[in-house]
């Protein structure tokens, strides 16, 4: 198994390359590559299950072995949680690739798009398993510079001013980050998360200490758009096309942004009051600034992504409540079931979010219109695409049957146990105006009359429409999470991994002594 | 202690530049500023008065070296730096060439 972890990040790495070289003269074996490859991966995740349990796997690259006490390599991490999330990020990639088999073929040049998806997906991987500081920002900007290229895709006004936007900002918050990484290594002298981690414990004092955390917390949040950094979003997400806005709402703000947080502040950094502090408030601030600015939007894959703020904000708010708990020495199985609704809400967010972003690209595909104002009365042409729709709708809006309501009930729940009242009562609220605005937005899409502006229904491609099934149905079915042997099987691994803080280094540590 | 000082200088120039520039160029250079003042940043941790170049002979006397670490880190870094410049500039061609102008107050087809 452990010979298994760098296939996450050379298999797509060499597809990348194979594609462009091949792709002169096979254009179905391209279009059918990238598919495979993250069917292969989703299934590796899928196969490892049973080894969670037995703590982590750790892959030292190029086999240098420690000198000293002091571990020299670049160690691969691959335990409960980073498992949890390459899972969730290989499924929607494969769902999204074999999405764009029908989509993307509108464009010129497919062979370049699957090559940036494939190295997207590489450098996504290689953030959530590697455990060098270092490797983690050069993982970053692999994913970070492929995703500026895809959204520029369709090179026209609008896709190039966003893009333009995007990599300035995302640029900026790379830079963040590098100095934060240089911070870290002046403190410290080394760059392995573990041991860095067993080194910062003892300059808590260190006023660096400080600096770094809210470098980290900038930087990051500016990847995740997390409020006050949000601003690129609503922008980059709506101009790609569709099948990369699912993966940059659906995969790419958690695995660079909120998976490195949670990674960093759990295992690195010790959890101070502060910090918990302030994640928790800035999730709210996501949670209540995103769905008030979506309530006003009619463009349909922009209210789409104002609704991905709000959404991250909910799992922000779930992890920082976790830490809060923590932190404040508070009862563990109160922060076990905080960690749980942000995780459960994290793996919600990026089916429901991926489907409403593939629902969009089938309505333009179709009609190629965008705007929720000339829209209308889809339902009768599109009954498949409607019910696609209905479900993601519902299940970001949290009404009972989907899963959406267990995952926002767990972190509501939560944060009422902690008494932290006026959370729990914020999430409730936000949760309401979410299903305000979806509904408004279902009726005047689908179900409304249908309106003349909708004159041209293009046949919508089966490829386009597996993934709106399979989907749909995740929506109504993963419910069955809370059920706790399935809980027990596919959420408690990655949650001991994140509520024991001293565990991952000491386990890397004594591994490479 | 004065160098460090200089080198966030630096940054806040390039930072400037990013946030008052209206030209998409001179934005661009804005954020080279940056990433050049960072990678001094990275040489600076690393340097150690007098020491030696962390290249080891036969017949060493020295016993103090650099620390090369960081070096490395910075090569890394210039390469993804040239990356990200060469998607920016690129990008800021193909805005030319559908606006006719770099001056992004001219840029205003996303709003909200």
């Amino acid at each position: 198994m452990e010979q298994l972890v760098p296939v996450f990040i050379i298999l797509p790495l060499v597809s990348a390359f194979i594609i462009p070289v091949t792709g002169r003269f096979s254009q179905n074996f391209t279009r059918g590559l990238s598919s495979i490859v993250f069917l292969i991966l989703t299934v590796l995740c899928v196969a490892s299950i049973g080894l969670w349990d037995r703590g982590m796997i750790i892959y030292t690259v190029g086999g240098w072995k420690p000198v000293g006490d002091i571990p020299i390599g670049i160690d691969l991490i691959f335990d409960g949680f980073s498992a949890f999330i390459l899972g969730i990020i290989n499924f929607i990639a494969l769902l999204s690739s074999f999405y764009s088999i029908g989509y993307i073929k509108k464009y010129t040049s497919e062979n370049n798009f699957y090559t940036l998806l494939c190295l997207m997906i590489a450098g996504m991987n290689g953030v959530v398993l590697s455990g060098d500081l270092f490797n983690i920002y050069v993982f970053l900007e692999i994913a970070s510079i492929a995703s500026y290229a895809l959204v520029a895709f369709g090179v026209e006004k609008e896709e190039l001013e966003a893009s333009f936007k995007y990599q300035v900002l995302g640029g900026l918050g790379s830079l963040i980050i590098l100095i934060g990484v240089g911070l870290v290594y002046w403190i410290t002298g080394t760059l392995n998360i573990a041991d860095s981690s067993n080194l910062l414990i003892t300059k808590f004092d260190n006023k660096f200490y400080i600096v770094t955390q809210i470098l980290f917390i900038a930087g990051f949040g500016l990847k995740a758009a997390i409020v006050p950094f949000h601003t690129w979003l609503p922008d980059a997400h709506s101009s790609a096309p569709s099948p990369i806005s699912s993966l940059l709402s659906g995969v790419l703000i958690k695995a660079v942004g909120i998976y490195v947080l949670i990674r960093l502040f759990f295992h690195m950094f010790d959890l101070t009051y502060e910090v918990s502090l302030l994640f928790t408030l800035l999730g709210v601030l996501s949670m209540i600034v995103g769905g008030i600015l979506a309530i006003g939007q009619s463009d349909y894959k922009r209210l789409l992504a104002y609704s991905s703020i709000s959404q991250v904000g909910y799992i922000i708010t779930g992890v920082g409540l976790g830490m809060l708990i923590i932190a404040t020495g508070g009862d563990g199985s109160i922060a076990a079931l905080a960690i749980f609704g942000g995780l459960f809400h994290l793996l919600n967010h990026a089916i429901f979010k991926s489907l409403m972003f593939m629902t969009a690209g089938v309505v333009e595909h179709s009609t190629n219109l965008r705007d929720l104002r000339m829209l209308g009365g889809l339902s009768r042409k599109m009954p498949l695409t409607t019910n696609a729709s209905f479900a993601g709708s519902m299940s970001i809006s949290g009404l009972p049957p989907f899963s959406g309501f267990f995952s926002k009930l767990i972190i509501i729940i939560a944060a009422f146990q902690a008494q932290y009242y006026v959370v729990g009562a914020i999430a409730a609220l936000m949760s309401i105006i979410t299903l305000a605005y979806f509904l408004k937005f279902h009726k005047d899409t689908f179900l409304s009359k249908a309106r003349s502006e909708v004159r041209q229904f293009l046949p919508v491609p089966v490829t386009m429409k597996v993934p709106l099934v399979i989907l749909g149905i995740l929506c109504v079915v993963l419910g069955v999470f809370l059920v706790p042997q399935m809980k027990e099987i596919f959420m408690d691994p990655a949650i001991n991994v994140i509520i024991d803080t001293d565990q991952y280094s000491e386990i890397i540590l004594n591994v490479n002594r | 202690m004065i160098v460090y000082l200089l080198c966030f200088t630096l940054f806040l120039v390039g930072l400037y530049g990013v946030l008052t520039q209206r030209n998409l160029v001179k934005i661009v250079i804005g954020l080279s500023i940056m990433e050049i003042s960072i990678f001094l940043f990275f040489t600076l941790i690393g340097y150690i008065q007098g020491a030696a170049a962390p290249i080891v002979v036969r017949g060493q006397v020295e016993t103090q070296f650099v620390d090369p670490l960081p070096q490395a880190m910075v090569l890394t870094a210039i390469v993804i730096a040239l990356a990200t410049n060469a998607m920016l500039l690129s990008i800021a061609i193909r805005l030319y060439r559908k606006y006719k102008t770099f001056d992004i107050r001219e840029m205003r087809s996303l709003k909200g």
